[in-house]
């Protein structure tokens, strides 16, 4: 298809890959952290970590929606699905996401949950006008691009008079969690993640715009190039990355000029500011505790809350023990140093939620990279 | 989606072509040969032709043709300076 077969030429990518080592100076190594699920994906999908000289080290971030998402978030939708016989309308990804005892969505919805997997808010919504005697509730989960989304989908409910249908919103925000992963004590302190530059979110920042990022840049001294999610777009943002660094720049660059402008969607952004406002914290699988990372509905849609509606109240669940999630989505450890990898925990049964979809960090290195490691 | 190993269905986006603008923020697109209906809820200024990035049933941006083709004829630089090398 246009724009997306022209981004995988793999003769380019060669040709991106020898500039790079050109580029690397001898010595010196580079880390980078590719923020979003999807550039990890892109990276193990096209063996982009094969091509890349050794001194160039890619670290996985929490920029998964899925990866991030606490255990009691999921519980609560279970809660809804199973004690308020709610009809629970869904992203596919979330199914099987390990929630507490054992369950998951996809498990409830064994036990008699009305669980259902739309495509779109636009989905959820039709479910509501068709079931009209019901509660509907869609489970929103996500980054800065789902949020508008779901803002419409509120909008539209409050415009038809939809009494039935209300939000579980999960939403959560980009440039907090990547401040919060710059200020940890690893990075800070102890030095054991040196990060020394940033590959930029795709669609995230055609919601937000490059702007954001120009904070990261001044304050922290890294370098970020925004990047869309294609292979070469992958290879040229490292090459951007390379030079920035080796010249001592920490600039905010734009790889995906063809879809992101510093300004952002400014329509989109209205939306979600007329529907949602900041929560004051919000807990992060792997990040635990963030302030101000995330959104809930404003009052004046509060009809459409469901926790405000179901009175629901979030529990705070610990990660399985032995799971190493909450270490990888800050880039500290690898999927390789997890007991449980490949042997208890695999994409067909997950333990933790890195493992649920290749753009979760164990995933990726399941399905395309544990072999590497044996020769 | 949900296939084990599989690509977040949430976090798929991809360029389309406008092939209708309708009524009420819709508008059809051309999804590998497929009509397909979409909301334009989100985006100003749609017009037949324009590819705009598709996620989730919403347009979330407009695909800027230039802009594409100034980081394609970087590529295209490279690979002849890739060959002559
Ligand atoms: S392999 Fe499984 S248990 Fe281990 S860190 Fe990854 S998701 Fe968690």
């Amino acid at each position: 298809m246009k724009y997306i077969d022209e981004f995988r030429d793999g003769e380019v990518a060669k040709n991106l890959a020898l500039s790079i080592s050109a580029a690397v100076e001898p010595g010196r190594s580079y880390s980078f952290m590719e923020f979003c699920g999807g550039h990890t994906h892109a990276i193990s999908r096209y063996g982009l970590s094969d091509l890349l000289p050794p001194a160039i080290r890619m670290v996985h971030g929490p920029g998964c929606p899925v990866c991030v998402l606490p255990i009691g978030r999921v519980d609560m939708a279970i809660d809804l699905a199973l004690n308020h016989g709610v009809i629970l309308c869904t992203y596919g990804d979330t199914l099987r996401i390990p929630a507490s005892e054992g369950l998951s969505l996809m498990k409830a919805k064994a036990r008699g949950g009305d669980i259902r997997m739309v495509y779109s808010t636009i989905d959820a919504l039709q479910i509501a006008r068709d079931n009209p005697a019901r509660e509907v509730v869609f489970f929103a989960i996500g980054f800065e691009t789902t949020t508008p989304p779901t803002a419409v989908a509120i909008q539209q409910a409050e415009a038809e008079g939809l009494v039935n249908f209300s939000v579980l919103c999960c939403h959560v925000l980009t440039p907090s969690a990547i401040s919060n992963i710059l200020e940890s004590p690893e990075v800070r302190q102890w030095g054991t993640v040196p990060l020394d530059g940033f590959i930029g979110p795709a669609h995230v920042s055609t919601v937000i715009g490059s702007r954001p990022y120009e904070f990261f840049a001044e304050e922290y001294r890294k370098p970020v190039v925004i990047a869309g999610f294609e292979p070469l777009d992958v290879m040229q943002a490292i090459l951007m990355l390379v030079r920035q660094v080796n010249e001592g720049r920490a600039e905010v660059e734009n790889e995906f000029a063809r879809a992101v402008s510093r300004d952002g969607n400014l329509k989109a952004q209205d939306r979600v500011a007329e529907v949602f406002e900041l929560r004051r914290e919000f807990e992060w699988r792997g990040l635990s505790v963030v302030p101000y990372s995330a959104l809930k509905i404003r009052q004046k849609y509060a009809a459409f809350d469901a926790e405000r509606r179901f009175n629901l109240d979030y529990r705070s669940v610990p990660d399985h023990k032995a799971c190493d999630c909450g270490a990888i989505l800050r880039g500290v450890k690898k999927p390789q140093d997890c007991k449980l990898f490949g042997t208890v925990c695999t994409p067909e049964n997950p333990i933790g939620s890195c493992m649920v979809s290749s753009e979760g960090a164990c995933a990726a290195h399941y399905s395309y990279g544990r072999y590497k490691d044996m020769h | 989606m949900g296939r084990p190993g599989g690509r977040l269905i949430m976090c798929l986006a991809i360029p389309v072509k406008v092939i209708e603008v309708g009524a009420d923020d819709t508008a059809i697109v051309d999804l590998g040969g497929v009509r397909k209906e979409i909301s334009l809820a989100l985006l100003a200024d749609v017009q037949v032709g324009d590819y705009v990035i598709l996620h989730v049933g919403y347009a979330l941006s407009k695909l800027d043709p230039e802009e594409a083709e100034k980081t394609l004829a970087l590529f295209a630089e490279l690979n002849q300076a890739g060959m002559a090398a």
